[in-house]
């Protein structure tokens, strides 16, 4: 038989018995509902965490430290297995210089390499002082999670004078000037800061006493030294990583905080290793996409420096999400199982029904796969509408039940979210399963019709 | 043997036993008959002698225990399950006591059927159709479903359904044994037009010996599964 006719004859015998096909039809509705439900949970709290953590931009990252030898230690803090990272022998320590940051930010797939800068600062509100860390920012920071929800905006350019405060200091400024801490924004305060500068060399030094200090330089001294700062933004967040708060209360442009050289607690060290220049605690590599990392950190550890990521930690997210999503797959389809046990009984009860019917077709001429097409067409049309109005019933009840969340979460004043999410994969992925488990569920129906005993079924009233 | 030297059926020592238990049941035991092409056969005998035992081996509804069947030559016994319905569907038409027309299907949609079944082009099928109802007398019920026919009527439709694949074989299982004598006397003078006509072999099994006397050109009576007369010609 011709797959139209196929179809025409399946479609009539679907009609006949609109009810109970119906019914069927809609058993399979609800275990596909179940399924996209349960996946679409499980989709959509993977996107939360993974669009929440990609947004700290800690994926892409690298962190690049000095390679120490310590004893009993692979490395700064021990991170990862350093057991196969050559021990350097004491005088080769390399320091992460600005030398260093050019070689890095030369390396292949590499966006942008920036150090991370810390200082004291004082925030003076005419007569009083308000000492906190200050940190830097590079403009990569700008959209990430750090910055969900703040007030005002990022800074205008790298090097303009902003600054953007957290919370409590904002609340703090606010108290002691009697005003709501949104009204800082556009407000200018004098930052106050330790200074580094380089001391050059002394032409009347004398040959020896020049001798003497060749080995550290000139070296620098420390000057107090102060900015006026406009306030643009106001976090909550207290993210740690590149551009984050991490502890400190007050964020300034990175180049902004490059011109202003201020003393950094890692400068005690370059006062012994090397004074005249300046030598960072740590570089930080982005990378243009994270897939870039693991060969990028063999590059770094290459050049003897020690490196740490967040790569592995996503491929462990992604492993715990595969597990998450397949329990919730499988309990999503036990509904759907019990489905199928609804087809193959209204394909039974079909037979029976049909049984003098199927007889007169074979006697036209309808060969076995004919009666078998039959069937299975008609398991297959169940399924593909199941399936249709299961994944909108499935997409609907993750509507309501968001719906329902986020009036919630409005009424504790958290900002909404979308949890569940039915991606078009999922929707194509459902109406498949529908029509593969529908076809399944008829196969043995299928076969039992193929197999009957024309002469016997034109007997059977 | 050349095609036109062929029997159009032919039966050679054929058997079908069924066992119930310990009990053999010889539905056919050893029939042997031959039918030429355009020839009007019936096959008498009383109930449960094999007669439509015999039909259904010859329509490839079922198959034989033992012996040959061969429809223009080609033996049934040896084909496939799919070959067999290629036999029912094109070389052999059929019409039963019981009419078995579908009955949620217009008479235009049952007569259809066939044509589905052989894949038959759509464009040649209403054509089909409309000519076999017409040729019946039916050409104006053509979206009438069966309940809204009489017997006789749902008979032709029926006969309607045989011809429109064109076969070369009618068989006939009892075509008047539903209808009253009038009517059966009308779908008779159909099938013997078909004969005649279209030179069509038709095989009819029936108990009335007056019937098939009349329009029949040989009988064969069977009789506990076996041919009792050998259907000479009158």
């Amino acid at each position: 038989m011709k797959s139209r006719d196929l179809m025409e004859l399946a479609s009539r015998n679907l009609r006949e018995s609109a009810l109970r096909n119906s019914l069927t039809t809609l058993g399979i509705a609800v275990g596909i509902a179940s399924l996209v439900a349960f996946l679409s949970l499980g989709i959509g709290i993977q996107h939360l965490a993974q669009s929440r953590l990609e947004g700290t931009g800690l994926f892409n990252t690298i962190y690049v430290y000095p390679r120490f030898n310590r004893p009993g230690r692979g490395g700064r803090g021990g991170r990862g297995d350093n057991s196969t990272v050559p021990q350097l022998a004491p005088g080769q320590i390399k320091n992460l210089t600005d030398e260093t940051r050019a070689q890095l930010t030369a390396l292949p797939h590499v966006m942008e390499v920036f150090p991370e800068l810390r200082f004291t600062s004082d925030l003076r509100n005419g007569d009083t002082g308000h000492v906190y860390g200050a940190a830097s920012a590079p403009a990569s920071a700008n959209g990430q999670g750090q910055f969900d929800g703040m007030q005002g905006t990022f800074f205008s350019s790298q090097t303009a004078p902003e600054a953007i405060l957290h919370k409590d200091l904002a609340q703090q400024l606010a108290d002691e000037l009697k005003i709501q801490p949104a009204q800082l924004i556009g407000r200018e305060f004098t930052l106050r800061y330790p200074k580094r500068v380089a001391i050059p060399v002394n032409p009347n030094e004398s040959p020896e006493d020049r001798a003497a200090n060749d080995e550290f330089g000139a070296g620098f001294r420390v000057d107090p030294s102060e900015i006026k700062v406009k306030i643009v933004g106001i976090v909550e967040n207290e993210q740690a990583g590149p551009g984050g708060l991490g502890g400190v209360r007050i964020l300034l442009p990175l180049t902004l905080v490059e011109q202003l050289n201020p003393v950094q607690g890692s400068d005690v060290r370059s006062i012994i290793q090397s004074p005249d220049q300046r030598v960072y605690a740590s570089l930080t590599v982005k990378t243009t996409d994270p897939k870039f990392v693991p060969d990028l950190e063999v590059a770094i550890k290459k050049m003897d420096f020690d490196t740490f990521s967040l790569f592995d930690a996503a491929k462990s997210l992604h492993k715990f999400f595969a597990v998450l999503d397949t329990f919730l797959g499988v309990f999503g389809s036990l509904a759907l199982a019990v489905a199928s046990l609804g087809i193959i009984n209204t394909l039974v009860m079909a037979i029976l029904e049909r049984r003098r019917e199927i007889g007169i077709l074979k006697a036209l001429g309808a060969p076995d796969r004919d009666v078998r097409g039959l069937f299975f067409a008609e398991a297959g049309v169940m399924g593909l509408f199941g399936g249709g109005l299961g994944v909108f019933i499935g997409w609907a009840i993750g509507r309501i039940i968001n719906f329902g969340m986020n009036i919630y979460l409005k009424s504790q004043n958290i900002p909404t979210e979308n949890i569940w999410l039915v991606p078009l994969w999922l929707v194509g992925v459902a109406i498949a399963i529908s029509v593969v488990v529908s076809l399944i569920a008829g196969l043995y129906p299928a076969a039992r019709a193929a197999k009957l005993d024309p002469v016997q079924a034109l007997r059977y009233e | 043997m050349t095609e036109q030297n062929q029997p159009a059926l032919e039966t050679r020592e054929v058997i079908r036993h069924y066992t119930m238990g310990d009990t053999v049941i010889r539905a056919v035991d050893g029939v042997s008959l031959r039918i030429e092409p355009g020839e009007f056969v019936s096959l008498l005998g009383s109930s449960g002698s094999g007669k439509s035992t015999l039909l259904n081996l010859i329509a490839g509804l079922d198959r034989p225990t033992g012996g040959a069947i061969l429809a223009h030559g080609n033996d049934l016994a040896k084909m496939s399950g799919d070959d067999l319905a290629k036999h029912r569907s094109l070389t052999v038409g059929m019409v039963f006591q019981a009419f078995n027309l579908l009955p949620r299907m217009t008479l235009e949609e049952n007569v259809e059927l066939p044509l589905r079944l052989a894949e038959t082009d759509f464009d040649m099928r209403a054509g089909r159709v409309r000519e076999s109802l017409e040729r019946v007398g039916l050409g104006k019920r053509l979206g009438h479903r069966p309940s809204e026919l009489s017997g006789g009527e749902q008979q032709r439709a029926a006969l309607a359904r045989a011809l429109v694949n064109r076969p070369k074989i009618l068989l006939a299982d009892e075509p008047t044994g539903n209808l009253d004598s009038k009517t059966g006397e009308e779908i008779m003078s159909f099938i013997a037009q078909f004969n005649r006509e279209m030179g069509m072999t038709v095989l009819m099994v029936t108990h009335e010996p007056q019937l098939a006397a009349r329009y029949t050109q040989r009988q064969f009576h069977m009789r506990d599964g076996k041919l009792a007369q050998n259907g000479a010609q009158p």
